[in-house]
């Protein structure tokens, strides 16, 4: 049995070979650099596909290595583990989200002290990203985008919302709603539902919440995994194009939506941006020491119907 | 007489040597050596086996080993509890609820979290006892019913799911660092001055080591550890656990009080998940709701590489907290060695397949199964 045992960490061994031997590689002359992105997204969230898209294009591109790692169930503790693991591992910078300050500063303020640089993407503030001696934050800020889409709105003559959130746990998403209430003018209350991770889940929940209250004017959800059943679900009822329809980041099903008016508008905050630039500004930084002046927002952009083609040819690829 | 007792017929002869192979934990050693030697060959340079690469599994290696303790005596006893991750996720929010929200003092918060999850481990216990129900299905329940709770009172009491502020509340606490704390503090600053290991290059903390001390979690892990070593192979208790799994009906016969051990081991599986939520959210000072997803199965993973029977009545507490080094060796070395981490669940499995074969294959040369 032993003998099986060591046969299949052999075969295991020779399977891993060529993944293990990437990281010796050199290009241009450079010594390779190497960057980590640590994301605090469940291996269920499709929305971080865009994200390793566009790391693996800025990596081709500027001739660098980085590696994507998020905690596999989503738990912000087990991300905290992953950012000192990646500090130890020694790269020449880590990008990060901010999803949890009091969880996420201790490693990443770590890091900046072990002489790696940091750059925040997707969740944080400019001032938690000053605060943990970050080099900067690419992202979008939550609550004024939930804002900007709150008056957009209420000059639509909504007046009340139900906010559908996958991602109950994330108290930086969660400011979409609250931002999206304060732009109406209405009290946020029992509005936002937590509607778990799973489609039929979501779908079904949003279908009791519509049905039990029939006066609600506007649905809000905040990415592809709550807006995908929730489409499934407004048709169902019959209502869709009927009620009003707003989302938080794009996809390929959000985009038919607002291509078949089911869905009014969808804010992009170009995740692209979020995972590509930070590379790009890593390397240069690295390379030759120039790094822009100020944090860089990567949205809010709203996108109608009108301008849908570019967004449509890379739905869930690089838009 | 003591030729007579040499050659009593009821005890077996057996050499040495075999007698050193044949145990529950020999999958556990195996393992643990291969594994070291994999991550040796191919991620020795990439700083996991630096100070901070060393402290970084140790770390996810005593997490597990925590809360597989527990569950070890407890499926030794012939019991499931898949209730412990979200027991991790319900303790470490109610001392978030008591400690920040009630602004009770801490330690309160930490005894009164203690004694109520202990008691629900009872309460599960004593349901299982009682009605005779599988403890698969009766924890289960539990599963729901306490994660339900983590999110539903912190967003009723407090419209989030995350309560922070915990590290501030712990502030000048006499127990609190006995979760959170650090301890050999100036043995790793003499390595650090000493560039044993490395220290921080720039920041407040420039001229500090990187690793500045071990964790109460590590001391907790080896603490429960030998605890659960002591109890199952040195005492009666021990012996009455391993009945009550092997066959619970025979252990009644012969006077072992089998109901009052599965329900002190569904109490002690309890207080192991409420050790790991107490110095989760006294590290990061801060208790989510989603908190300990999953980790009631992660548990059983370890136990079941260490050698454990999952229908009780055989198993090993040392091999248990060898299977917990393995999982947490592979998970973080993996991404040591630059393996894609949606692979990860790939090698659990190959890992837990290959383990059990191995482990089902020692069982049959110790008890002479077929």
């Amino acid at each position: 049995m032993n003998k099986l045992l060591s046969k299949l960490a052999l075969a295991a061994t020779v399977a891993l070979a060529p993944l293990a031997m990437t990281g010796a590689a050199v290009a241009d002359g450079h010594e390779k650099l190497k960057y980590v992105l640590v994301s605090h997204a469940p291996d269920s969230d499709s929305w971080w596909n865009t994200i390793k898209n566009g790391i693996a294009l800025a990596g081709d591109q500027m001739g660098v290595d980085v590696e994507y790692r998020n905690p596999p169930t989503g738990d912000l503790a087990d991300m905290a583990r992953i950012i000192e693991q990646a500090s130890a591992s020694g790269p020449n910078g880590i990008i990060t989200t901010l999803a949890d300050f009091d969880v996420l500063s201790g490693p990443i303020k770590a890091a900046v002290d072990q002489g790696i640089n940091v750059i925040i993407m997707n969740s944080g503030t400019p001032e938690q990203t000053r605060d943990v001696g970050a080099l900067m934050f690419v992202g979008q800020p939550e609550y004024d985008a939930g804002y900007a889409a709150g008056l957009r709105a209420k000059g639509d003559g909504v007046e009340s919302f139900v906010c559908v959130n996958h991602v109950i746990s994330n108290t930086v998403v969660g400011e979409r709603c609250r931002g999206f209430a304060d732009g109406l003018g209405v009290d946020l209350g029992d509005s936002m539902i937590d509607s778990g991770q799973d489609p039929a889940e979501i779908k079904n929940r949003v279908i009791a919440y519509l049905t039990a209250n029939p006066e609600t004017d506007a649905i809000l959800t905040l990415g592809p995994t709550s807006a995908d059943p929730t489409i499934l679900a407004v048709e169902e009822m019959g209502i869709s194009g009927d009620i009003y329809f707003g989302t938080f980041d794009l996809g390929t099903e959000i985009v038919k939506a607002i291509k078949s008016d089911v869905i009014n508008w969808g804010i992009d905050q170009q995740p692209f941006l979020q995972a590509y630039l930070p590379v790009v500004i890593l390397a240069n930084y690295d390379r030759y020491g120039v790094l822009p002046g100020n944090n860089i927002n990567s949205g809010p952009g709203f996108v109608t119907k009108d301008a849908l083609g570019k967004v449509e040819e890379f739905a869930g690829e690089f838009r | 007489m003591s030729d007579t007792a040499n050659s009593d017929e009821r005890v077996k002869e057996m050499s040495g040597l075999r007698r050193a192979l044949i145990r529950p934990e020999l999958g556990g050693i195996v393992g643990t050596i291969a594994v070291f030697t994999f991550f040796a060959l191919f991620a020795f340079d990439s700083g996991m086996f630096n100070a901070q690469g060393v402290m970084n599994w140790s770390i996810v290696s005593a997490q597990f080993m925590i809360i597989a303790v527990g569950a070890c005596l407890l499926m030794i006893a012939g019991e499931f509890d898949l209730s412990v991750g979200s027991m991790i996720g319900f303790a470490g929010m109610m001392i978030a609820i008591l400690g920040v929200t009630l602004g009770f003092p801490i330690w309160l918060a930490i005894i009164i979290t203690f004694v109520t999850c202990t008691l629900i481990g009872g309460l599960n216990g004593l349901i299982v006892v009682k009605t005779g129900l599988p403890s698969f299905i009766v924890t289960l329940a539990f599963l729901f019913i306490l994660r339900g709770f983590t999110i539903f009172l912190p967003q009723t009491i407090e419209r989030k799911t995350i309560i922070g502020g915990i590290r501030e509340a712990a502030e000048g606490d006499w127990l609190a660092p006995l979760f959170g704390g650090k301890i050999g503090g100036s043995i790793f600053q003499w390595m650090g001055d000493n560039g044993i290991i490395a220290v921080f290059e720039r920041g407040t903390r420039k001229g500090q080591p990187v690793v500045d001390g071990i964790p109460m979690l590590i001391v907790w892990a080896i603490l429960l550890v030998l605890f659960g070593h002591f109890l199952l192979t040195k005492t009666r208790f021990g012996n009455w656990i391993f009945a009550a799994g092997g066959d619970a009906q025979a252990a009644r016969y012969v006077g072992v009080p089998v109901n009052r051990v599965k329900i002190l081991m569904f109490m002690f599986t309890a207080f192991c998940a409420t050790v790991f939520a107490t110095c989760q959210v006294m590290e990061f000072g801060s208790a989510g709701a989603d908190r300990g997803l999953l980790k009631e199965f992660e548990a059983i993973i370890a136990v079941v590489i260490g050698g454990a029977l999952l229908t009780g009545g055989y198993g090993s507490v040392l091999g248990a907290a060898l299977g917990a080094l393995i999982f947490g060796v592979v998970q973080q070395g993996l991404f040591f060695a630059g393996v894609e981490s949606s692979l990860f669940r790939v090698f659990l499995g190959v890992i837990l397949l290959l383990a059990v074969i191995l482990n089902t294959y020692i069982r049959r040369l110790i008890t002479g199964e077929r």
